[in-house]
């Protein structure tokens, strides 16, 4: 009866994270699908405390169990609860590595219990283990980076060394799979030793601007190592969950390196943003940006028949979303037509800028996708440029020698005039110059994105 | 190599399905709904503390390593699980707020 219930509960699980995503993909029903997907897990949690034997045994430990879910449950809802709406996709990082970090384990400590067996398991064990480390590891540099704690290292030998790493790991893993004896016990902690180095290695010289692939891709890579965990136990929630996430997560990353027209390969092995200096033409030196007052800037405005607005992650960092909100009412009641250009990748993860404007109660007619925006910029009077730099950058259409060519950006340059708020001449995330700022239509407004909108929105309420 | 596929059929049909139905899920979302998918998809494979549960629930009691271990993963899934859902909601909360 137990076994009955315990799978029935599985059969469940695997519905509701199937419905929940599916639900997940429409604006209408993405809040119910995550709860759905939530109250999926709940049931095949509570089961598996319940209902899981193993020979005949049920499971035990349950006080030390319940211990663990309840400190998890406290620190994982204090963290999410807590965290400020810029900061993410670092919490998304850090919660896919704790993920990783809980397959990697599961795999060490059933090897420790059977370190004998067919083939098969050992090849599933040490599959977990080596994917879960690089999703751990890997999640914790993203994280890391994102926080702007790590700094990115660009050196071409890390990507030959990365290969090296990765051919060391496969070869050990085909060893401990088809020798057993070769490594002995040990072989798990080399392969974990590894598999972490590897994790960090991997992830430490992509670019800034590549992070939300790469946690993209470190998503699907535990949804996998959870796969592998199925199999072990022959467990089909896990198995179906972990294998959803995991196709799930690698077109989501295939989806997002389109839209910066690039392939996974080139972003894994590009080493993005690190060097880049050689093509890096028109240093700040010869050229000079003009600087436009802010009362010039709210009557340019102010007088425009059509404005865009284009966030960055500038936007983000200042928390200028609900002034920015403001300026846009602002400019409304003086009859200016306004839209938010939106980049698929601006900010630090696909859809960033809609959850920041989102918040600030911005109504979604009002948020263009980029391939709609492009051709609306000719017909744009003034686009309002805050805190974006790499997705308007030009040098993605007529440099090929940038890092960057081939990128699709937002236009801007089409429109009659721009405006770029930014706080210093300073380079991108991805660590080029922007020749944007020196074409004789833009005007740039130096400051904080959330001060200088603020003082926008004041000179506008006394025009 | 037949003797595998017929012993495993059933798993590399729930393998192969799931697959397909990931793919076929995600290829029409909107960009706008890219961040909080990807939030979501991360709670999903927060189903990896089922493993932990088991691992834990069948730990020998003199078995410290794997009884430290075990309670480690147990907490890290949770992490995964709670975190995860968690956030998503945050997120889809701002989404649903400016409907009325």
């Amino acid at each position: 009866m137990s076994k009955f219930l315990l799978e029935l509960s599985y059969l469940i699980g695997s519905i509701t994270f199937i419905v929940g995503l599916k639900m997940l993909s429409s604006p209408d029903s993405a809040r119910k699908g995550n709860l759905v997907a939530a109250a999926g897990m709940l049931i095949a949690i509570v089961a598996t405390i319940f209902f899981h034997e193993k020979d005949g045994q049920p499971i035990g430990n349950i006080p030390w169990i319940l211990a663990a879910i309840a400190i998890g449950t406290v620190i994982g809802w204090f963290m999410a609860m807590k965290v400020k709406m810029t900061a993410m996709p670092q919490m998304v990082s850090f919660f896919n590595g704790m993920g990783g970090a809980c397959a990697a384990i599961i795999s060490i400590v059933e090897f420790n219990a059977h370190p004998e067996g067919s083939a098969g398991y050992l090849l599933t064990v040490f599959l977990g283990l080596a994917i879960g480390s690089v999703s751990f590891s890997g999640s914790m540099i993203a994280f890391g980076k994102l926080d702007e704690k790590i700094k990115d290292i660009g050196a071409s030998y890390l990507t030959y060394l990365n290969l090296a790493l990765l051919a060391l790991i496969f070869i050990v893993l085909g060893v401990a799979v088809f020798s057993a004896a070769t490594f002995g016990h040990s072989v798990v902690w080399i392969l974990l030793a590894l598999s972490l180095l590897y994790g960090v290695l991997f992830v430490m010289p992509i670019g800034g601007a590549d992070m939300p692939v790469v946690i993209s891709l470190l998503n699907s890579f535990t949804g996998m190592a959870a796969a592998f965990g199925g199999f072990l136990y022959n467990n089909q929630v896990m198995l179906t969950g972990g294998i959803l996430v995991g196709s799930a997560g690698t077109i989501l990353t295939i989806l997002m390196c389109k839209a910066m027209n690039r392939s996974l390969l080139n972003v894994i092995v590009g080493s993005f943003g690190g060097g880049g200096g050689a093509s890096a033409k028109g240093a700040a030196g010869d050229q000079v940006a003009k600087e436009i007052s802010l009362t010039d800037a709210a009557i340019t405005c102010a007088y425009a028949g059509k404005v865009a607005i284009v966030p960055g992650y500038g936007l983000a960092v200042a928390q200028a979303q609900h002034i920015c909100h403001e300026l846009e009412k602002k400019l409304e009641e003086k009859g200016v037509e306004v839209y938010y250009a939106i980049h698929p990748v601006a900010g630090r993860m696909p859809g960033h800028m809609n959850v920041l404007l989102a918040e600030a109660d911005v109504p979604y007619p009002k948020l263009v996708e980029m391939e709609d925006a492009n051709p609306q910029m000719t017909s744009t009077d003034v686009v309002i440029v805050v805190g974006a730099n790499d997705v308007v950058n030009p040098a993605a259409e007529n440099d090929p020698g940038s890092p960057i060519y081939g990128m699709p950006v937002l236009k801007v340059w089409d429109a009659k005039s721009t405006i770029v708020l930014k706080r210093s001449m300073r380079a991108g995330y991805a660590g080029i110059e922007n020749e944007l700022f020196f074409l004789p239509k833009t005007k740039m407004l130096f400051g904080d994105a959330k001060d200088t909108l603020q003082k926008l929105v004041g000179e506008l309420k006394d025009l | 190599m037949s003797e595998f596929f017929l012993e495993n059929q059933s798993i590399i049909y729930i393998v192969i399905l799931s697959i397909l139905l990931g793919i076929e899920v995600i290829s029409n979302v909107p960009a706008i709904l890219h961040t909080p998918l990807m939030s979501g998809a991360n709670a999903i494979h927060g189903v990896v503390i089922i493993g932990a549960i088991i691992v834990m629930g069948h730990a020998r009691s003199d078995d410290y390593l794997a009884l430290t271990l075990g309670f480690l993963a147990v907490l890290l899934g949770t992490l995964n699980v709670v975190g995860g859902f968690v956030v998503t909601n945050r997120m889809l909360e701002m989404f649903k707020k400016k409907k009325g």
